[in-house]
């Protein structure tokens, strides 16, 4: 049995059904990202596992014990929020200690924690200042460490990062990573920003109006997106119509060019159009040896970002995005100027509605 | 144009504070013929009724606050926590005493606790004076509630109190280790309020016949000329070292400078 489990979780507000049909099976030292748009229910899970909220229907169970009735203060959860939670009447090392003093861990004990915890987060040398003394990044450092302190079991995180400026956003994040990871400590973490949930979870679970689209690694939440929610909410999407030729064997045109789809057969008819897309990085720019099929696009914009330059481009009657790497001795194309294009079959998506 | 009536402003203020301050403190002075001095303090500060009644009301202050802090912090707290649509209700509620006579008040409280009554509380002096705490209570509950209930605005009452269930905490040790400390100074601006009530309160302590420093200042002003001045000077003095004590208090509580 997993060591978190949250099966069939409702959550009714009045009328409005906010959770529907949740399940959710977490091993011990894994870490889960929910991911979304606001409003469709991230944070009413993650309070519902705090016990902040109480299910409407459906039943957690943490290390194999139920928990669902029991009160947030007797779950032995450690929970970090957006911001303005340090005690503001506490030192940094009493915010630390609050858990094991609450807990009635003798002084040695409460020291020598804090000590640990500061010095995880790298803060040591503040334990004596006021949370008003601290910047954004450190006082989310220090409602990490506070979390952390009393042993939890579980480590909820509800967008800790999003009142914060892009840089500490970066670096915070995977300092939050790094310490989940060497305290092996099972988590679940609300974002609606997929590149952060992408960049440091074990899993994803996306979250679209109270229900969970897709569960599953970074890797195939974005190559394999099971949904069009899924697929436009996490990257940026290229979408195509294209007719179907052979639906046994997946093949397709596009322009006139034959393409092989993936998980053929296909559920259409020969002639049908179908709705396909491509990630920004599938259109590879200039002639590929292994690809497909070649066409040429109109470049309508250019983007350079640094490592990335994303083109923006009119292909096959599409408007699309794609990506390519810098190279010092390669200047990017011109707007206007017209590009050959490569692509193959196998990187396209079938999208579901 | 502003200018002319801000300084207007200022002296209509003078004309009616200061001056009759001036002339009370003036005359609190001239016990002794001919010469200014202090003997109509003397005579107030070494009569027993004046140490008697003055403790007494001290006390009772002292009862007021305490009842008014255990009554008004975790009820504003609980409201703004489950129950912010009720605000609006509970306020107008704790502005009723600013608007029904403290003599109403009290009329009813000897009407519901006599002793013929269910609770006869004023059948013993122990008795009476809960009964004029309560009364007391309730005329301070305006001030102390707003001066709570501003505190708490300051504070992310939800996020604190999620903050420190999560870390094991129960409802006493969030109201006496998160909610209280984080509120202290605007508590503390609330007794003191409440002190200054206590001290110069009339109504409520002669009407239930109480020893109190209120009845005490009116039966040295029936009979006395020099020395219910003294003694109004000495009240004023009082209320304005509370005032400053508030003053103190925002100023000292470390954490507090950080919303300022
Ligand atoms: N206490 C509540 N009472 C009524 N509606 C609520 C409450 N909490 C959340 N909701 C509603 O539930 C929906 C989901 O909210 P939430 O879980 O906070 O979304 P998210 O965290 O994904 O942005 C929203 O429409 C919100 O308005
Ligand atoms: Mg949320």
């Amino acid at each position: 049995m997993s060591f978190l489990t949250l099966t069939h979780l409702e959550k009714t507000f009045g009328q409005n059904r906010v959770v529907k049909d949740f399940t959710l099976d977490i091993e011990k030292g894994e870490f889960i990202s929910l991911l979304g748009p606001s409003g469709c229910g991230k944070t009413t899970v993650l309070r519902m596992v705090a016990g902040f909220e109480q299910p409407t229907a459906g039943d957690i169970t943490i290390d194999g014990k139920d928990v669902t009735g029991l009160a947030a203060n007797s779950r032995n959860i450690g929970m970090m929020f957006q911001a303005y939670a340090l005690f503001p009447n506490m030192t940094v090392a009493d915010n630390v200690a609050f858990g094991l003093k609450v807990k009635g861990a003798p002084r040695a004990e409460r020291e020598a924690r804090v000590a640990e915890m500061l010095a995880l987060i790298g803060l040591s040398d503040l334990g004596g200042r006021y949370p008003f003394q601290l910047s954004g990044g450190q006082q989310q450092r220090v409602a990490l460490a506070r979390a952390l302190a009393p042993r939890p079991s579980v480590l909820l995180l509800d967008e800790p990062l999003s009142a914060l400026d892009a840089k500490v956003r970066v670096s915070l994040r995977n300092q939050i990573r790094q310490i989940q990871q060497d305290l092996g400590i099972t988590t679940i973490f609300v974002t609606h920003d997929q590149e952060e949930a992408m960049s440091i979870s074990d899993r994803i679970v996306v979250m679209n109006g109270g229900v969970a689209e897709q569960v599953g690694a970074p890797f195939e939440i974005y190559n394999r997106p099971r949904t069009k929610f899924v697929a436009n909410f996490v990257g940026t999407l290229n979408t195509f119509e294209v007719e179907v030729a052979d639906p046994a064997s997946g093949r397709v045109t596009l322009a006139g060019q034959s393409l092989t789809l993936p998980d053929a057969p296909l559920a259409a008819r020969a002639g049908e159009t179908l709705s396909v897309a491509l990630r920004p990085e599938a259109l590879r720019l200039g002639r590929q040896p292994d690809a497909e099929s070649l066409l040429t696009a109109q470049v309508t914009d250019v983007h350079f970002m640094g490592s990335v330059i994303r083109l923006k481009a009119d292909l096959a009657g599409a408007a699309v995005s794609l990506d390519t790497f810098n190279r010092p001795d390669t200047p990017p194309p011109v707007v206007g100027s017209a590009v050959e294009v490569s692509l193959s079959g196998r990187d396209f998506i079938l999208l579901k509605a | 144009m502003t200018r002319l009536f801000a300084w207007g402003a200022l002296l209509t203020g003078i004309v009616f504070f200061l001056l009759p301050l001036y002339g009370m403190t003036e005359f609190s002075l001239r016990m002794r013929r001919g010469v200014y001095s202090l003997d109509a303090y003397r005579a107030v500060l070494v009569d027993p009724q004046f140490q008697a009644t003055f403790g007494y009301s001290v006390v009772m202050a002292l009862f007021t606050i305490a009842f008014g802090i255990l009554l008004v912090v975790p009820t504003a707290y609980w409201v703004r926590l489950k129950m912010p649509e009720l605000r609006p209700v509970v306020e107008f509620i704790t502005l009723l005493p600013l608007v029904i006579p403290a003599i109403v008040i009290v009329f009813g409280y000897i009407r519901l606790y006599n002793t013929s009554s269910w609770l006869p509380l004023t059948g013993s002096a122990m008795g009476t004076n809960i009964l004029l705490m309560f009364g007391y209570a309730t005329l301070a509950l305006p001030y102390m509630y707003r001066a709570v209930d501003t505190g708490l605005r300051t504070i992310d009452v939800g996020t604190l109190t999620e903050a420190a269930q999560s870390l094991g905490a129960g409802w006493g040790t969030i109201l006496s280790r998160i909610i209280l400390p984080n509120v202290l100074g605007a508590v503390l601006s609330g007794a003191f309020l409440t002190f200054a009530i206590v001290i110069g309160e009339f109504t409520m302590a002669a009407l239930l016949n109480r020893p109190a420093f209120g009845p005490y200042m009116q039966i040295l002003g029936a009979n006395r000329a020099y020395e219910p001045s003294a003694l109004a000077v000495i009240a004023f003095a009082i209320t304005w070292a509370c005032m400053g004590l508030i003053q103190l208090v925002t100023r000292f509580s470390k954490h507090e400078r950080a919303k300022a």
